[in-house]
């Protein structure tokens, strides 16, 4: 399983310390979530308040089972409200 | 106090109770059951319950039911001929000039109205006679432009 | 037959055409049903009692009376409405805000409710209601909220994203940060650096519907609600959440709705009138009037926002910052985060930092409205573009054809871009002919241009085959601009029947899945993605039922234009099985046909306008007029072009009235001064002149039929692309919407000294 590098949006970067981004090894957006959740018990609040998940520009806020690809750019967001 | 009224509704005559103070938009909506004038603001600044009285375009919000004795009242739902849409609301429906639909209503009363007045109005003619009545969806381009295009089919 | 969105079929018979809609002509006829125009046997009239004051410790509220007044059915206050939100804080703001508990918030905050069988006895019964209020300082500007000494509306908010947390709370919600590269080095390589600070006032969806539900609880605890509302699955959640109902137990059935905007994503007195109708074992009726409307539900940010943007004599964009500072009324939200997020979306910055900063004021809670929080970060945004590129010298629209984002890009927001349309926008807008007409005396041309994010969502679609052969569906997304005649032209077309033989309907809550709202340009988008599965479920039953009608097997069965077609030598001279034959034959082969599709349509893909504006001003009053504007934005595949134009129309009107008019206006009491039509003054016909629309269809890949949603978008640019074109007009630099005329005045006399 690869390694993937995940980019954090500001207010995730105080809770992995300061960092920009994480590396975590996840097939899909759940088991990064999981890990996540695991490895940086703080985020939790955010994860469970919703986080979407940007892969290579394609934002994806639900599909838990979606993989993660190797080569692409992971990239973690808030939920946005719509009008 | 209640009073009794008689009065002509899209040329029906009517009979009905109402208190003193009611206003004639909860008498239709709410006696009569002729549901087609909307209240959006009950203060006479949106138009939404324009209905046409003996001849006159008015908020029905701002008349009380008390005053319609012996007069008549028209409204949205007498303005087809039976199943053949009157040309303003056939070019609403064609020219997409409704997207939720709650003012369309009071916006073909005041249409109705302006085109009895003035059957060849310019553009800004029919700008300020819509001015009454608000629209928050369609930015009134599609509006003007199907009372444009049934002023043109009235006159044949 | 693949349920892989990825795929974009490009050649329609029935999507683009301008037919039309379903509901067209019980909504020109008046026979079209809102919220306020449904009735229950015995109906009460639910009335709600406001607070008059701005921020007050509710110490007392006496019913008794109120009780006790003939006619009166039920009285309700916070004491009915036990908290059932088991730590979940936005359901919590959602009860606080519905019914105030300890503290009213704002003027407008509920704090009790009668029902009573007429709305004369109702009113009567308000007034004998007694509060004993304990008046609190207030604070309702959002700069003020921020201070040291403001009035503090909660203690239990420690500001969020600032390290260490704060032990003292405040009115600071939170702060977060979004951004790359280094600005500070970014700013020392450019020529010519703009820093200016803005301010918009807050405004409102301005829906014509106010706010109206009918709900019935019976006492075996089964419960309808009639409801005007742009979600009614997320209203029944939330008020089941709310009562500690049973979701399964609310049936909701949504009204048409007379608009929204985001502004009926939110529950408000629906909860009151179901809590009211439970205690008074009678339906209740309860509609808002425009007061309340304006003083209680969920209007936007007022904000200030500060920008420095820095650029090379080349036109290119070195760095870019800003700090935005908005508020969520009286409660918590994200709304500066989304502006941080949104701002500088539109340009490929290699240094970009932005900062937000939300807070609470005294003022009703925030809702969505169309693109929420964009608008305003782009009003100051692209007022700052525009002022540098006249700096160094450079056209706006070459000036961000320079700067604009690509496929590659890393977005201000974070991600990179794929492909996006924020180019080809501006091209057109280059070359389209309302950039070169002449300008009358004291007229400007301004331009803007804006993003937004669009979302996609949980989504049901219900397709069936009626046994004459003809098709229903049911979605379960609001219809609030033509979504119905849009889905029965996707299952027209992909079905390959007329679209007349498609009858679409918004389906109640118990007879559908759960759907999220039409909110975030999402409803034609996901339902139509929905619709199109849907249909492909059905049509692989119905070349089943073909195949076993023929006794051949299913992969020599094809679907082409409304009929199953046997394919392959042995079947030349086979006549096709229409939809017709196929569903007359259904008792007999299996049964009712139809197709399910319950999707979650990510990946929605973001959107792009630029828009151009000529405005007059009138110097002496300092009246605005717009006397052209044109709306140039990619639909990805408008499938009824008409009603793509209307979005495009809509929102530009809407940002016209923010640029111009529109206004929440508090007194030093903190009491709204102008809750009306009257006095908060949208555009009307006589304002405007036609909006042109340019629709691009740049398909998007992530659909069947390459849409994209674009009902949000449009509301964006029209804020800066108005002032820009007063700046040109008067030579004004108006920092403050609604450029109302007293303030192009004040600047223009300003200008003059």
């Amino acid at each position: 399983m690869s390694r993937l590098e995940i980019h954090l949006w500001g207010a995730l970067r105080p809770l992995a310390g300061g960092a920009s981004s994480i590396f975590i090894e996840a097939q899909t957006i759940r088991e990064l979530f999981r890990k996540m959740g695991e490895q940086y018990p703080g985020m939790e609040p955010h994860l469970r308040r919703g986080v979407a998940v940007s892969i290579s520009g394609k934002v994806f806020r639900d599909q838990l089972d979606t993989p993660l690809p190797p080569d692409q750019e992971i990239y973690l967001l808030p939920r946005v409200p719509g009008g | 106090m209640s009073v009794h009224v008689k009065t002509t509704i899209n040329g029906d005559q009517v009979e009905f109770v109402c208190g003193a103070d009611e206003p004639l938009l909860d008498v239709l909506r709410n006696r009569l059951g002729l549901t087609g004038a909307k209240e959006g603001c009950g203060t006479g600044d949106c138009g939404a319950c324009s209905v046409i009285l003996d001849g006159r375009l008015v908020c029905s919000c701002l008349v009380l039911g008390a005053e319609m004795d012996g007069r008549s009242v028209e409204t949205i739902e007498g303005m087809a001929d039976g199943a053949k849409l009157h040309p303003l609301q056939q070019q609403f429906i064609d020219n997409a000039a409704l997207q939720c639909g709650v003012c369309t209503p009071g916006f073909l009363m005041a249409a109705q109205a302006l085109l009895r007045k003035n059957p060849d109005p310019t553009e800004e003619d029919i700008r300020f006679g819509l001015a009454g009545n608000l629209c928050r969806c369609t930015g009134y381009d599609k509006i003007v432009r199907a009372v444009q295009a049934a002023a043109k089919e009235m006159r044949g | 037959m693949t349920m892989n969105p990825d795929l974009v079929d490009k050649t329609y018979k029935v999507i683009g055409t301008r037919v039309r809609r379903p509901d067209g002509v019980d909504k020109v006829t008046g026979r079209a049903r809102y919220g306020a125009d449904a009735s229950a046997p015995g109906q009460l009239v639910g009335l709600v009692l406001r607070s008059p004051h701005a921020h007050a410790v509710i110490k007392k509220i006496d019913i008794s009376k109120a009780e006790k007044l003939k006619g009166v059915k039920a009285v309700i206050t916070s004491a009915d409405f036990p908290d059932h939100t088991n730590g979940d804080r936005g359901l919590r703001d959602i009860l606080e805000n519905c019914m105030a508990r300890k503290k009213a918030l704002y003027d407008g905050h509920a704090v009790a409710a009668v029902a009573a069988v007429d709305a004369r006895t109702a009113r009567e019964a308000l007034k004998l209601i007694k509060v004993d209020y304990q008046i609190l300082p207030h604070v309702t500007e959002v700069d003020d909220a921020f201070k040291a000494n403001a009035p503090l509306l909660h203690d239990d908010i420690f500001t969020d994203g600032i390290t260490p947390t704060p032990t003292k709370s405040s009115n600071f919600v939170k702060q977060a940060e979004y951004g790359h590269g280094d600005i500070d080095a970014g700013f020392r390589e450019a020529d010519v650096i703009i820093e200016k600070s803005y301010k918009t006032e807050q405004t409102h969806q301005g829906y014509i519907e106010p706010h109206s539900c009918l709900a019935s609880v019976s006492p075996d605890g089964m419960a309808e609600m009639w409801v005007c509302t742009q979600g009614h699955f997320v209203y029944r959640n939330q008020c089941a959440a709310i009562l500690g109902m049973d979701a399964n137990k609310l049936r909701v059935t949504s009204s048409e709705i007379g608009g929204g905007f985001g502004g009926k994503t939110h529950i408000w007195a629906e909860p009151l009138a179901l809590a009211l109708s439970r205690k008074a074992n009678r339906p209740v009726k309860l509609t808002m009037t425009r007061d309340e409307v304006f003083r209680a539900t969920g209007p936007t940010s007022s904000t200030s926002i500060d920008v420095k943007i820095g650029a090379k004599k080349d036109g290119t964009i070195t760095a870019a910052f800003a700090e935005l500072r908005y508020h969520g009324g009286a409660f918590p939200g994200n709304w500066a985060e989304f502006g941080a997020m949104t701002g500088f979306a539109c340009y490929d910055l290699k240094n970009v930092k932005t900062v937000s900063k939300d807070c609470v004021v005294n003022r009703p809670k925030t809702a969505a409205y169309r693109a929420p929080s964009t608008p305003q970060v782009c009003f100051a945004v692209e007022s700052t573009v525009d002022e540098v590129a006249r700096a160094i010298g450079m056209n706006p629209v070459d000036f961000r054809i320079k700067n604009a984002a690509k496929e590659g890009t890393k977005s201000s927001y974070g991600p990179v871009y794929g492909p996006i349309g924020i180019g080809p926008t501006l091209e057109a807008a280059k070359n389209h002919p309302h950039m070169k007409a002449p300008l009358a005396k004291d007229t400007g041309r301004g331009m803007a241009c804006g993003f937004w994010f669009n979302f996609g969502g949980q989504t049901c679609v219900d397709m069936n085959v009626t046994p004459d052969g003809n098709v229903t569906v049911a979605v379960g997304t609001i219809d609030v601009g033509g979504s119905r005649a849009s889905l029965a032209l996707v299952v027209a077309e992909e079905l390959g029947v007329p679209y007349d033989a498609v009858r679409v309907v918004v389906a109640d809550t118990s007879t559908l899945g759960h759907n999220d709202m039409t909110d975030g340009s999402r409803g034609t988008f996901s339902s139509s993605m929905a619709a199109v599965f849907a249909t492909r479920n059905a049509i692989k039953t119905l070349r089943e039922r073909a195949a076993k009608t023929w006794e051949i097997p299913l992969d020599e069965v094809v679907w082409e234009d409304g009929a199953a077609r046997a394919v392959g030598a042995q079947h030349g001279n086979r006549a096709p099985l229409t939809l017709k034959e196929i569903a007359a034959a259904a008792p007999g082969s299996g049964g009712p046909i139809a197709g399910h599709a319950e999707i979650v349509a990510d990946n929605a893909g973001v959107s792009f306008a630029t828009h151009i504006c000529d405005a007059h001003v009138d110097k002496e009053t300092g009246k605005t007029t717009i006397t052209r504007y044109t709306v140039i934005q990619d639909a990805g595949k408008a499938m009824h072009p008409a009603y793509v134009e209307g979005q495009y129309q809509g929102g530009a009107a809407q940002g016209i009235g923010w640029a111009l008019n529109e206004e929440y206006i508090y007194g030093a009491n903190g009491r709204l001064q102008n809750a009306g039509f009257l006095d908060y003054r949208i555009p009307v016909c006589s304002d405007l002149p036609m909006i042109d629309t340019q629709i691009l269809e740049i398909p998007n890949p992530h659909h069947p039929y390459g849409v994209r949603g674009v009902g949000e978008t449009s509301i964006v640019p029209p804020l800066a692309a108005v002032a820009n074109a007063v700046t040109n007009a008067a030579g004004v630099h108006m920092n403050h919407v609604p450029m109302s005329p007293p303030r192009i005045l004040k600047a223009i006399k300003a200008l003059k000294a």
